[in-house]
């Protein structure tokens, strides 16, 4: 069990830099999730973690000693690939035990390692099993235990259930979950997909482009996410980036959309964005929870408007529906029973106590 | 047929389309099953041959009856060549040559192969280009200049290389290593990279990823790589009708040929004895393992 | 956490400047230890095949005792005997002719082979390679048999039918056809065996998308299977054209050559006149004559390789 941190960690392949400074600290029992979209260098950060890249520059600690130069096989950690990567000759138990074999320990002392975490995945009856008569899950469960047997400091997951089909990818967050809880070794788990992240990590690092975006919480990042890319990657479907200015309205402060459609901001956002300067070009940021059906009685800070929509999507336990303001499609979630219907007109509600408001050509969360 | 080609053109009902349908299937089926009837007597007739001869005592050999038949079998032929001492030393060259042939050949091919697959250096690229065109280099192009070089090396240290069964120890790994290094680059190049990853994670030395995950995940291309490597060896004819001369130094296709027909006397029931049992290992070889023989041929062109 | 981080900042720098350099040399130990591992392979490359290929151009210009350097006398020798350009037709026809038939009859054999059903393929595919593994040196021990002049099988056959005999060694021409023959026989199981692997790789959805646009089996051959295998038809031919090219132990256990040098191939011939004859830098020309045609399909089979790994 140990801490891990990164320092000004740098990757450089021949002229292109896949990491560009990241400064991390992840703590002991920890679940950290990187989670950006492809070639972002999370996994790049990973596998530096592992030792398989080395660092260009900065420092990467486990336990609190620079393991820069330290050979993955010293870092004491173990890795779950995307595609297993399970030795297709050995049995389960083989595999789960390769590692510990080559360390020279006793047999018994393996054969309960290997007992106990096939127990805890429930793996028991699959263990003289070679990887290609397992299915999928089930290879994914044996990855995980020749990882768990290790017993080492740090879990590394590289983006380990994007081979599983959806039904079953749920199954295996919620079962990695549970090994985490059970085991809490600290965990870094990589993945480009936002679900699992928000759902598996104590913290999530957004990447992109070589950088961290923004670290914090499921619920943080979700709310009070910091520049634009976050608050478009997080949450699904995406928020609404509506252009819109700010302008004096008799002592209070309104936000324009378009020529016909302007709202008054609630107090608390007006003080909040008073010193933003006027009729600079800014975008309103709203999840489609906060675009809704106009309700009977107003509350404060929902404004209404009629629209006519484009197109609606029926999920069941809500309505997507498609709006365009301006040049901008924009998407909100209706109740099924509010009428909504492709082509058809609807009255709507934003709720601009949730709204974010963003300057265009920073991206930065004002 | 006829008639129903010419009922299908005027009128293409439903039911004479899948009659006429099946019943051109059956006759394709007829026909692949003639002619591949035919080019299998084809193929199988000269090893049959060798079989009814060596059947066969040289009285009834040179009486001339029907040659395909075996009126009176004998296995006088094969009594005599077992039990002579020469046929047995050139059986024992030729195994010697062929297996140390194959351990040479795996020795410098699997590390090679590794090194060309995953270890990427400087030239190791070009490396593995030029390790196929040498595989396209003939044996009849080199074996003037060996003959020539391996005197010199004679006269220059008084090691005495030529007419030794033991020279094609150096000379046909020419001919294997380079297909067999080709081959097991493919091989490994095949296992994903996060194979050997693994490997690394779990503590395994690159020495251990090669004899502990690389071997053994890549047998089957082992297999092919060893048989093609054995059976080149064994039939190779060149090299050892230059390189050996003397009687105990032959191995088995030159020793039958030179030491069997006797000026222009051809002693047939023995040569063909011979010849069959110098066929026969590769045969049993492939006769077990036809499917990683195939591998290996067809790995060259398909592998690339 | 992060304060703990930021107050030992000169440290970690020296420290990580020291270590980056431990890295290189582990990288280099790494590097050096690949190289140690292609050593043998590189050794054997050089010492075995590079070398004596150049040395052979240097054993090409001298004369028989290998003392005095002659130039191009041992080419200019060579292009006034008539042997040599019998050599060199020889050579031509026998590859060419041979290789042909060996693509045709591979193919169409390759095909009735997939025509039937699968079950049975094994079995047919087992007897009709028996002629690739047996080693041709013992093989045409039997074709040499089966041709013998006085009592060749084959003309024993054919005298039923009124023909024959045949001299199939001892006349010109029939030793010509008889040398082709052998190795069409010896070598067409290999282009069946590519093929085969090659039309299995061929999507059964594309014929199925042929026949539904009409096309005859004639037209899905013409314009599904032989685009589909176009890459593997020319590398096979390629690599049979540069074995049958130097083809040796056919022609000297068939023929010797003869009769009267009139199925010499460049290898037997290069045998007869350096190593029976004596004289290896003459020997060492004939055999250089191989060397064009062998950079040809070398050249073509390096480039569908590389396009072949630029595709991967």
């Amino acid at each position: 069990m140990a801490d891990v941190t990164l320092r000004k960690v740098i990757k450089r392949y021949d002229d292109v830099e896949a990491v560009r400074g990241i400064d991390l600290d992840i703590a002991d029992h920890e679940f950290v999730v990187l989670v950006g979209p492809s070639g972002c260098g999370k996994s790049t950060t990973l596998r530096m973690i592992a030792g398989l890249e080395d660092i260009t520059d900065g420092d990467i600690m486990i336990g609190g000693d620079v393991v820069n130069d330290v050979p993955p096989k010293d870092r004491d950690i173990a890795m779950v690939f995307q595609n297993y990567a399970l030795y297709p000759h050995m049995t389960v138990a083989e595999n789960m035990s390769f590692g510990l074999r080559l360390k020279h320990y006793p047999k018994a002392e393996i054969k309960s390692r290997v007992t106990e975490a096939a127990r805890m995945l429930d793996i028991t009856d699959l263990i003289d099993r070679k990887p290609k008569q397992l299915s999928g899950g089930q290879r994914q469960r044996v990855a995980m235990g020749r990882a768990i047997v290790r017993n080492p400091k740090v879990f590394l997951f590289d983006e380990p259930l994007s081979n599983l089909d959806a039904k079953l990818r749920v199954q295996m967050r919620i079962e990695i979950k549970k090994v985490h809880q059970k085991v809490r070794t600290t965990t870094v788990y990589v993945t480009h997909d936002q679900v699992e992240a928000m759902t598996l990590a104590d913290r999530v690092v957004v990447m992109n482009h070589g950088r961290i975006e923004q670290i914090g919480t499921p619920n943080e990042l979700y709310h009070h996410p910091a520049t634009r890319f976050v608050a478009g990657f997080i949450g699904s479907p995406a928020m609404n980036f509506i252009p819109c200015r700010l302008e004096e309205a008799g002592g209070s402060l309104n936000i324009r959309l378009t020529d016909r459609i302007a709202f008054p901001l609630p107090p608390a956002r007006a003080a909040r964005y008073q010193t933003v300067p006027r009729n600079e070009k800014l975008l309103l940021g709203l999840r489609p929870e906060h675009i809704t059906e106009a309700k009977q009685h107003k509350e404060p800070g929902v404004e209404n408007f009629d629209t006519v929509l484009d197109v609606t999507e029926p999920m069941g336990m809500e309505t997507l529906i498609y709006f365009m303001l301006e040049e901008v499609e924009v998407c909100g979630r209706v109740n099924p029973n509010a009428g909504a219907r492709d082509g058809g007109p609807l009255r709507l509600a934003v709720d601009l106590n949730n709204m974010h408001l963003l300057n265009e050509g920073t991206g930065v969360v004002l | 047929m006829t008639s129903t080609i010419v009922i299908d053109k005027a009128a293409p009902t439903r039911a004479v389309k899948y009659g006429s349908m099946s019943r051109d299937r059956t006759w394709a089926l007829r026909w692949s099953y003639f002619f591949l009837t035919l080019f299998a007597v084809f193929s199988l007739v000269p090893p049959i041959y060798m079989l009814i001869t060596s059947l066969k005592s040289s009285a009834e050999i040179s009486a001339a009856t029907n040659p395909w038949w075996v009126f009176h079998p004998t296995l006088s032929n094969y009594v005599e060549l077992l039990s002579s001492n020469q046929f047995l030393t050139f059986f024992r060259n030729s195994a010697f040559v062929s297996i140390f042939v194959v351990t040479i050949t795996m020795l410098i091919s699997i590390p090679a192969a590794f090194a060309l697959s995953r270890m990427r250096f400087w030239g190791s690229a070009t490396l593995a280009t030029g390790v196929f065109l040498t595989y396209l280099i003939p044996d009849s192009l080199l074996f003037l200049p060996l003959f020539k070089m391996f005197a010199v090396f004679g006269d220059w240290t008084g090691i005495q290389l030529i007419n030794r069964w033991y020279v094609l120890l150096f000379v046909y790994p020419t001919l294997t290593v380079p297909f067999c290094t080709w081959i097991m680059i493919g091989y490994f190049a095949s296992i994903p990279k996060e194979l050997d990853e693994a490997a690394i994670i779990d503590g395994a030395s690159w020495f251990q990823t090669l004899t502990r995950i690389f071997i053994p995940v890549a047998m089957p291309g082992l297999i092919a790589a060893t048989i093609f490597a054995f059976t080149v060896s064994w039939a190779q004819f060149l090299y050892p009708l230059v390189f050996t001369t003397s009687t105990d130094q032959l191995v088995l296709p030159v020793g039958i040929i030179t030491s069997l027909i006797k000026g222009d006397v051809f002693n047939w029931g023995q040569i063909m004895t011979g010849a069959l049992l110098g066929a026969a290992p590769p045969l049993i070889i492939y006769a077990f393992l036809m499917d990683y023989y195939i591998a290996g041929l067809t790995a060259g062109a398909t592998k690339g | 956490m992060v304060d703990f981080a930021l107050q030992p900042n000169s440290v970690p720098e020296t420290r990580a400047k020291r270590k980056r350099a431990s890295l290189r040399t582990a990288l280099k130990r790494k590097s050096t230890a690949a190289f140690l591992m292609t050593l043998p392979l590189i050794l054997l490359i050089s010492i075995m095949v590079i070398y004596p290929a150049f040395y052979s151009l240097h054993l090409a210009t001298l004369n028989k005792s290998m003392q005095r350097f002659v130039g191009f006398g041992n080419f200019e020798f060579l292009f006034k005997r008539e042997t040599f350009w019998l050599v060199v037709k020889q050579s031509c026809i026998f590859a060419i002719t041979a290789v042909v038939f060996k693509a045709l009859i591979g193919f169409i054999v390759a095909h009735f082979v997939h025509n039937i059903p699968v079950k049975g393929q094994r079995k047919w595919r087992g007897m009709l390679l028996v002629p690739w593994v047996i080693p041709p040196a013992m093989s045409t021990l039997a074709w040499l048999w089966l041709f013998d002049p006085s009592y060749s099988a084959f003309n024993y056959t054919l005298s039923f039918f009124g023909i024959g005999p045949i001299p199939w060694t001892g006349d010109a021409s029939w030793a010509r056809f008889s040398v082709i023959l052998v190795n069409i026989w010896y070598g067409a199981p290999f282009f069946m065996i590519m093929y085969l692997a090659s039309l299995k790789s061929v999507p059964e959805q594309l014929y199925e998308a042929a026949a539904i646009d009409g096309a005859n089996w004639w037209q899905r051959i013409w314009y599904v299977t032989l685009p589909m295998m176009r890459n593997i038809i020319a590398i096979t031919t390629l690599f049979s054209l540069i074995v049958t090219f130097a083809n040796f132990d056919i022609v000297r256990i068939l023929t010797s050559g003869g009769p009267l040098d009139h199925t010499h191939i460049f290898a037997t011939w290069a045998f007869r006149v350096g190593i029976e004859g004596g004289d290896i830098p003459l020997g060492a020309s004939v055999s250089l004559f191989m060397f064009p045609i062998l950079a040809i399909a070398a050249v073509f089979i390096l480039r569908d390789i590389n396009k072949r790994g630029n595709e991967a």
